[in-house]
């Protein structure tokens, strides 16, 4: 398929040199001309130079084919914002994806429908989250488009869920729990399954129910 | 009336004093200090210190309740995801912002922002003022 990639700093230039190897066609934007000096020697002709936010260098690079992919990857939060809207209000680039550098931003690009974005500072977040089960709930992956989240919840001897079947919980509407992790071993959460203090259970939840998931499975926070 | 003014320099602070000479309640908002000495001595408005991106400065600006906001820092990206962050997140439907690039300009105004271009001004003023020479010289 035919890729877009603006910005060339570590993300943008990587992204592109992957997409390459795959067997993508690839155009990789880069304003500043040291960058770009360094990138046309690995990339050649694949990289041009200039602002991608400029319409006509989003042009040069092939934007009204339109690419399959656009990848906002640049470091500044506003023109991944406007690149990623030029691209598909004013092109119809069918995916766009954006990296968020700030996550406080993130919340603009939700506003302005650019629903799929990556931000790193979040992502480690998760990750250090998952790492302290006594958080609550730990979400594992967010599903932007479909409004949903893959979470996790380590089931306590005092959670109001220890002991109960899942067929006898009252989950919110929108959820489903889809695994139950104990003694190194997973299991699929069947109806019949019986949770267990130590049992640690992956659900799928719509994210405005998340915080009764919560309250079903673990109870309410503690302050 | 309140409007607020995102972005300080020279165009934000002149709009700024200009409305409040004309009765407004403004609050100017920049990330730069200096900027409040631009509004000069006598400014009896709101300054807010910090980044139009930020939607703890936009609350502190009071932004949900103003009538008019102006968007002018030195950034076009930067304006046009202010701007559109008041509209659509705050519901306020006067908002004017500067982009310098007269494709970006256009691009957003086809979009609902209200978007001033210096830049297609000064082309359009330039141009206009070659050709009515062309027309006194064709003329005489």
């Amino acid at each position: 398929m035919y890729v877009i990639v603006a910005g060339g700093g570590k993300v943008g230039a990587n992204l592109a040199r992957s997409l390459l190897e795959m067997g993508h066609e690839v155009t990789l934007v880069e304003e500043r001309p040291q960058a770009f000096a360094r990138l046309e020697q690995e990339f050649g002709p694949v990289v041009i130079r200039g602002d991608a936010t400029e319409i006509s260098v989003l042009e040069r690079a092939g934007i009204a084919r339109p690419p399959e992919l656009l990848l906002a990857a640049t470091g500044d939060d506003e023109d991944n914002l406007v690149i990623s809207q030029i691209g598909k209000e004013g092109y119809g680039v069918p995916k766009v994806i954006a990296r968020v550098n700030d996550p406080r931003n993130q919340s603009h690009f939700d506003l302005l429908g650019i629903t799929q974005t990556i931000c790193a500072t979040s992502s480690i977040l998760g990750l250090v989250e998952h790492e302290i089960p006594e958080h609550g709930l730990v979400r594992l992956l967010e599903l932007q488009k479909e409004g949903l989240e893959i979470v996790e919840a380590q089931i306590e001897s005092s959670s109001p869920a220890a002991g109960s079947r899942v067929a006898g919980l009252s989950l919110p509407g929108g959820s489903r729990l889809i695994s139950v992790f104990r003694h190194g071993r997973t299991e699929l959460a069947e109806p019949g399954t019986v949770l267990r203090p130590g049992d640690q259970v992956l659900a799928v939840v719509a994210d405005d129910s998340a915080a009764e998931l919560r309250r079903v499975l673990l109870g309410a926070p503690k302050s | 009336m309140k409007a607020v003014v995102i972005g300080c320099g020279r165009t934000g602070s002149a709009v700024a004093k200009g409305l409040a000479a004309d009765g407004w309640d403004v609050t100017a908002v920049d990330e730069n200090e200096d900027a409040l000495g631009r509004l000069g001595p006598g400014w009896r408005g709101g300054f807010v210190l910090g980044h139009g991106m930020d939607m703890t400065v936009l609350g502190r600006a009071g932004v949900e309740s103003v009538d008019a906001a102006v968007v002018s820092t030195d950034g076009d990206n930067t304006n046009v995801v202010i701007a559109q962050v008041i509209q659509k997140r705050f519901g306020i439907e006067s908002v004017f912002v500067r982009v310098l690039d007269p494709a970006r300009a256009q691009f957003y105004a086809e979009r609902g922002l209200h978007t001033v271009c210096p830049t297609q001004t000064a082309i359009s003023v330039l141009l206009d003022s070659v050709r009515s020479t062309a027309h006194v010289a064709s003329g005489a």
